[in-house]
């Protein structure tokens, strides 16, 4: 046989095959490729979604950055305007144009706005983009306590030309006048731009900066000039090529987004386990017209691919859909939700799906190859099974499938045991990603020699509803596991996120308990770097009548490493030992050091980021200038991914001679009222309600509903992948029934009542679904160690302590058997409703 | 209802007829008969002239139009599904051509069925079920699964569970429809044996002339009804 007469053979079979399929089994083909198509959409849409935030990113940070080829950059409290002076000096240096980037607290909100205050001239030269249309009359810039804003912040501040716009500095607000609103050809996101002098002025930093933005004189070593200069700089002012700030503004979301598309490519993995059950049983539906086929003259590769053909025209027909949905998808998050997938860090007003073909027709490649791959196996079985002996009917040997499968299922789930303890590769827990897979694969491969074994233990009942039900699942165990398969995969992977986010939310609450331990919490928006509160501030609050306690903190960032993203300083507590009571610590040195190197306490992510370990040196760059600290403590800390060290406020004020404070803990006395002290509190600032507090037990709720809702895709995502499981149980059971409908009938020819049938079948159903759920529930719990221990560890950073969500695991397991019982019981009575007395003549 | 005691007859039908639809023909139409206890009869005829249909009507898995089943001298018409049903597995067999056996069950689960169905307990039940297997020569194969059998062997068994329970009616829809002509003629003859020994009464449903001539009587069944069949030319 030629390739050509071999090629069209395979279409000939394949067209048959398909449109037998079609005319059918219509309904059950469309939710397989609505099963891929979910999956696609779903995989597709998260990866737009990135794409489009994080293009946006780019391009905002490319504007930002302009034409620079290095930034210096320091720490947000600033470093002196002398580095400016001596840069301008180098010969190497085209333009030097300084920048003083602050997020500036506004009255009455939560989030800030990005101001920069910038030299006019130089700034129209580096960043012409930014600067826009303010260029042709530069001069504007220059009045006092004027700021342009971009049309996003206008937008959001519902601000217009000739407004005032308050901020707040230190501990009163401060009026600017709004000159002008860029248009978004400028910049898309919410920014101020302002002279430099003025912003240095108003927001009380004379003589201070915090960015420099250079052009180097042509022929000049780009790269060698940026590491002599980074030698050459203060402590806690680095040097680095434009590229690093934008990777650093979205290295911190990664492990999250990362995670995100994994967990929409289980929907699409979950879609194609359907793909594998639908195509095995259809295989076993029709194996006596494949091997009729066989024997008629189609060879074993005619049969292989024109069943792969089937299998890869449900993927295409699903992904064409997906990749439509996913743009859809996609278009509306970025629209509606600002590009915002739950984490709240990676909002990017005004980002558009700009995204080109590529990756559309990634996706659609990738629904096609999946659906493909879960075609192949049941493919490859048809094609070799023997001819002679599929044309007796039958199951086929599963029992040989099982003795060959187990010891395969047994070497992946030793291979996944073993990638679980490795390392992360580049910060991402890629082999834990890895033994996830593998324990799956293992796990369902172990399925038919664990399937056969379990109901080999079934004793007999002398009860024949039960016996029979025993018995038929025994012989047809090859359907019974394929059933299972795809319901198992989702539901495992549904008990593994259900214990690694109960895990996370119950550490994530006894975190907030010991961090939380006060009455009432009081401080300015998280991130600002104007509001402060002065010593004297903090005296009048302290002497508010009712306080018992106040334990003022000062919160701030510091770059250690310029690559990475800058890290939190938090200076708190009066004593090492108090300091050390109020952390969630997980070690610490029995004896905190004293002396020259005062104790430093940090987070998981530091340790694991920077490794430091206990005992080890610490350098923070405080007030331009290198002091150590001996690192005392590890801690827990769910809140900054990016790392984050505790010193003690003495040592702080020490360092720096800062004795200002932005966050605050408040212990009342017993007979106070909290709301009259909130009260009393907010009557000490002249801006009134703008500083935050919240009673701890407030601030406890909000957090948790912010943990929930950034789960909540999570759960969406999961509950997703067990439904499609569940149609796999649902093809099978009515597919298992209809091939059964014999069966029934000569039951009823003998006396069996409808009502027994209709018992064998939930029998079958409820037999088939606890053990499935049983071992659903075990891989599960499995996965979840991965989950907790690997995943998330190597993920973000931070441990977790296990804990399994007993009850909810409960009413999920009995809803899944409920739920797979009915399926079985409805197929069985649409089986049944065919009269009796045509099923047992159907074979004539 | 007519009472049981009155109607010595294992199976009375009056004026049976049924139509599957109304721009149809009837399949049937005033079909008499009346089966006595230890008769074998064999009812012939061509494809298509309704034979099955009037079996399914006999064991009440199917309605007549009009017309009325006596089985055991009770009206089947008056029965619910339970109760046609319950009545079905105490005084009917059933013998097909496709054997219908449950191929995941041993050759003695697949026998003891409408035993199982009865209730029937221990030691009776496996002694029954052996000695049905012994009267058909299956005993040997007894703990075999049945998809182990050959068709005829299936054949076989589909006969011992049939009439195990020792029902008052055997029905045989072609029973040797899918057997070879050797196999054919062991299982007619054990058939009527087995009918003789085990049941009140059985009807054979076939188109064939040789295996009808295994019966006490034949009638054909066609356009005009039951009738005795035509002398050969």
């Amino acid at each position: 046989m030629n390739a050509a007469s071999a090629a069209s053979g395979s279409l000939f079979i394949w067209r048959v095959l398909l449109l037998a399929q079609l005319k059918e089994t219509p309904g059950r083909l469309l939710i397989t490729v609505a099963a891929i198509a979910l999956g696609v959409a779903l995989g597709g849409a998260v990866f737009l979604v990135n794409e489009a935030a994080l293009n946006e990113f780019g391009l905002a940070t490319k504007r930002l950055v302009g034409e620079a080829d290095v930034v210096v950059r320091g720490p947000r409290e600033g470093f002196s305007e002398q580095i400016l002076v001596s840069l301008a000096r180098d010969a190497a240096v085209e333009v030097a144009s300084p920048v003083l980037e602050l997020n500036v607290a506004l009255p009455g909100r939560r989030d800030t706005l990005k101001v920069l205050g910038l030299d006019p001239f130089r700034a129209a030269t580096l960043q012409p983009a930014l600067i826009g249309e303010i260029g042709a009359d530069i001069f504007k810039l220059f009045a006092p306590d004027g700021i342009y804003l971009s049309n996003s912040a206008a937008q959001e501040l519902d601000l217009r030309r000739g407004d005032s716009l308050q901020v707040i500095v230190g501990n009163a607000p401060t009026t600017l006048r709004v000159l002008g609103i860029l248009s978004e050809d400028n910049y898309v996101q919410a920014l101020g731009l302002m002279d430099l002098a003025s912003a240095q002025w108003t927001l009380q930093r004379i003589g201070q900066l915090n960015r420099i933005d250079l052009r180097l004189a042509p022929g000049t070593d780009v790269e060698a000039f940026r590491r002599a200069l980074a030698l050459s700089l203060p402590s806690g002012v680095v040097a680095v090529a434009p590229q690093v700030e934008r990777d650093r503004a979205v290295s911190v979301t990664r492990a999250y987004r990362v995670n995100l598309n994994m967990l929409a490519l289980v929907a699409l993995w979950t879609g194609a386990f359907l793909v594998f059950s639908t195509q095995s049983l259809a295989v076993l539906r029709r194996r006596r017209s494949l091997a009729l086929l066989r024997a008629l003259g189609a060879t074993q590769g005619q049969v292989q691919w024109s069943l792969i053909g089937e299998g890869a025209v449900l993927g295409a027909a699903g992904s064409l859909l997906g990749v439509l949905l996913a743009a859809l998808i996609a278009a509306a998050v970025l629209k509606f939700l600002t590009g915002d997938l739950g984490n709240g860090q990676l909002r990017a007003v005004g980002a558009s799906l700009r995204s080109g073909l590529m990756p559309i027709l990634m996706f659609f490649m990738l629904g096609t190859l999946v659906a493909g791959i879960g075609a192949w196996l049941p493919a490859r079985a048809a094609a070799r099974q023997a001819p002679a002996r599929a044309l007796k009917g039958g199951d086929g040997d599963y029992a040989v499938v099982a003795r060959t499968s187990w010891r395969f299922g047994l070497g992946l789930l030793a291979l996944g045991s073993g990638l679980a303890w490795l390392p992360p590769v580049a910060g991402l827990p890629v082999f834990g990603y890895a033994a996830i897979a593998a324990l799956l694969f293992g796990a369902v491969l172990l399925l038919p020699a664990l399937t056969l074994r379990a109901l080999g233990l079934a004793p007999g009942t002398h009860r024949i509803v039960l016996d029979t039900a025993v018995a038929q699942l025994r012989e047809n165990v090859g359907i019974s596991t394929l059933s299972l398969a795809s319901v198992i995969v989702s539901f495992s992977l549904m008990v593994a996120m259900a214990i690694m986010v109960y895990s996370f939310r119950v550490s994530f609450e006894h975190w907030l308990g010991k961090l939380l331990p006060a009455d009432l919490q009081i401080r300015e928006p998280v991130g600002n770097d104007t509001a402060y509160w002065t010593a004297l501030d903090q005296d009048g609050m302290a002497s508010v009548a009712g306080v018992s306690r106040i334990e003022f903190r000062r919160t701030t960032h510091l770059l250690l490493d310029s690559e990475r993203a800058p890290i939190t300083l938090i200076a708190r507590a009066e004593t090492a030992a108090q300091a050390a009571g109020e952390l969630p610590l997980i070690r610490s040195m029995a004896q905190p050091p004293a002396g020259a190197t005062p104790p430093a306490w940090i987070s998981e992510a530091l340790q694991d980021l920077y490794g430091y370990k206990l005992g080890d040196r610490i350098s923070l760059p405080l007030a331009g200038r290198s002091r150590t600290f001996t690192v005392a403590g590890i801690w827990r800390d769910y809140a900054r991914l990016s790392g984050a060290v505790v010193i003690t406020r003495p040592a702080y004020i020490e360092a720096s001679g800062d004795r200002s404070a932005n966050e605050g803990s408040i212990w009342l006395e017993a007979s106070a009222d909290p709301a009259a002290i909130e009260a009393a509190l907010r009557a000490r600032f002249a801006r009134g309600d703008s500083v935050e507090i919240l009673t701890s037990s407030a601030l406890r709720e909000r957090s948790l509903q912010i943990f929930d809702r950034a789960f909540a895709i999570t759960y969406a995502l999961e509950a997703i992948a067990v439904i499609i499981g569940l149609m796999g149980v649902s093809f099978a059971a009515s597919s298992t029934a209809l091939a059964r409908r014999a069966e029934f009938g000569m039951l009823r020819h003998v006396g069996m009542m409808r009502r027994q049938v209709v018992g064998m079948l939930a029998a079958e159903g409820i037999l088939t679904s606890v053990f499935g759920v049983a071992y659903g529930l075990a891989l599960g719990t499995g996965l979840s160690l991965v989950l907790v221990f690997v995943v998330n560890r190597q993920s973000f950073n931070w441990s977790i302590d296990l804990a399994v969500p007993a009850w909810q695991l409960g009413v999920l397991c009995a809803t899944l058997i409920l739920a797979a019982a009915l399926t079985a019981i409805w197929s069985g009575r649409a089986a049944l409703s065919i009269d009796a007395v045509r099923a047992v003549r159907e074979d004539w | 209802m007519q009472n049981k005691q009155d109607d010595p007859a294992v199976l009375r039908l009056e004026n049976l007829s049924k139509r599957y639809s109304l721009d149809r023909p009837a399949v049937f139409d005033g079909i008499d008969l009346t089966l006595r206890q230890g008769e074998y009869l064999a009812v012939m005829g061509e494809s298509g002239v309704g034979k099955s249909t009037l079996l399914n009507l006999l064991a009440g898995l199917d309605r007549p139009d009009n017309g009325k089943v006596f089985l055991e001298g009770v009206d089947l018409s008056g029965l619910d599904d339970d109760a046609t049903t319950l009545l079905r597995r105490r005084a009917v067999g059933f013998v097909f051509q496709a054997f219908h056996v449950l191929t995941y069950l041993s050759v003695e689960q697949n026998v003891a069925l409408p035993l199982d169905l009865l209730g029937v307990a221990e030691p009776e039940r496996t002694q029954r079920t052996m000695e049905m297997l012994t009267g058909v020569g299956l005993a040997s194969l007894a703990k075999r699964p049945a998809r182990e059998l050959s068709g005829g062997e299936m054949q076989r068994l589909a006969i011992a569970r049939a009439l195990v329970h020792r029902p008052r009616l055997l029905l045989a829809d072609e029973p040797t429809g899918n057997l070879d002509p050797r196999s054919a003629a062991q299982t007619l003859e054990l058939l009527r044996s087995q009918v003789k020994a085990n049941a009140g009464a059985g009807i054979l449903i076939t188109h064939s002339r040789t295996a009808a001539e295994t019966a006490d009587r034949i009638v054909v069944l066609d356009s005009r009804g039951l009738h005795p069949p035509e002398p050969y030319v």
